[in-house]
């Protein structure tokens, strides 16, 4: 739904991660947060937003 | 459609009669052209009130919950789809109400119409030839009933009733060349930011008067989350990411139950098609899962439920 309306699908990431699986989380999160600073700040439901000239 | 209303005041008249129910909910004439508004009929003296046009719009299953007693209510495909919706979730029992099937020809958009005639509109009828003539400040323009169709009607493919106890006519045939996910094809062709642009376009409009809301049957929530102050989910005026959330969310409570009756459509004053919301939705659960809402009382709703075969591509 949210990749339908126009949010990249980069920021929206699903895992099933065990609490004892402490190193997929490690990767998860490493591979998430890189993948969201390939596409760049958010501009799509930002309240208040300074957008740029 | 004559041969509807005198079918539907008739079994009225002998529901009301034979005290099988204590009420029956059915459509009136509105006072205004276009809008058929919906009416509850508990006396024999009241029925000759009920009628049937291109314009009963709403769908009546939204006023079955917490009635009491036994009801009788006329629905439409969609209707009653949303009527089986309703006691799957257990908000009306079976045996409380009668259900009247009316096989539906479609309803017009009130919207096309007015966009087309583009004057006041003070009278609108409908010829059983499929013409229709609307008249206004001294003019009359004929149309073919067919060009005004509202898009949902369009590619509806379950324009019979699926659960009745009776029928006020003859089932309809369904066409078999329908695309019925049309519309959400061609915005899945779009790309992400033109995704976007059409959506921001799309509810640029909204005033936010939750018409769509309260005109759902799947929106029967005691609070609902735009209403609520502790904690306040989402904004209540018209900046975008607001009505963006609203909208959203909205679509999203209705996964896996929306009928795609179109309710919210006609219901909006604004004319925004928020069906481009749901749509999508509700070809996701027929691609994911091979599910329609409202097409059996027995089965558990898609989203429910789960099976170890479930697709779980979007999981890493």
């Amino acid at each position: 739904m949210l990749t339908h309306i126009g949010i990249e699908p980069e920021r929206l990431q699903f895992s099933w991660i065990s609490s004892a699986e402490s190193t997929k989380f490690i990767d998860v999160v490493t591979e998430v947060t890189e993948a969201v600073r390939k596409v760049g700040p958010n501009t799509k439901l930002v309240k208040n937003m300074v957008r740029e000239p | 459609m004559q041969t509807y209303i005198e079918k539907i005041r008739e079994i009225a008249a002998r529901l009301l009669k034979e005290e099988t129910v204590e009420m029956v909910i059915g459509f009136q004439e509105g006072t205004i052209p276009m809008i058929s508004p919906p009416m509850s009929v508990r006396t024999v003296e009241d029925v000759e009130q009920l009628t049937w046009s291109s314009h009963c719009c709403i769908n009546l299953a939204n006023y079955l919950t917490d009635t009491k007693g036994k009801v009788a209510v006329f629905a439409k495909g969609c209707d009653c789809r949303s009527i089986v919706n309703h006691i799957a979730e257990g908000k009306v029992q079976r045996e409380d109400v009668v259900i009247i099937g009316v096989p539906c020809h479609g309803m017009m958009e009130r919207h096309t119409i007015i966009s087309l005639f583009g004057e006041e509109i003070e009278e609108v009828v409908e010829e059983d030839d499929g013409t229709v003539t609307v008249r206004g400040k001294g003019r009359e323009e004929k149309y073919q009933r067919s060009d005004l169709m509202r898009q949902n009607c369009r590619v509806c493919v379950h324009r019979n009733p699926v659960l009745y106890d009776e029928l006020v006519g003859d089932l309809v045939e369904v066409p078999a060349d329908i695309r019925r996910h049309e519309e959400v094809e061609k915005i899945e062709a779009l790309g992400t930011d033109e995704r976007w642009e059409f959506f921001e376009d799309l509810i640029a409009t909204c005033i936010r008067c939750y018409a769509c809301r309260d005109s759902c049957p799947t929106c029967y929530c005691p609070t609902c989350f735009v209403d609520e102050a502790q904690p306040q989910w989402v904004g209540k005026g018209d900046e975008e990411p607001d009505v963006m959330t609203f909208h959203i969310l909205r679509a999203f409570h209705t996964a896996g139950r929306c009928t795609d009756c179109g309710a919210c459509v006609s219901s909006c004053p604004m004319g925004i098609d928020m069906r481009a919301f749901t749509k999508k939705l509700e070809k996701d659960c027929l691609d994911l899962w091979d599910w329609e809402a409202g097409q059996t009382a027995d089965e558990r709703p898609a989203l429910e439920t789960f099976q170890p075969s479930d697709p779980e591509d979007n999981f890493k």
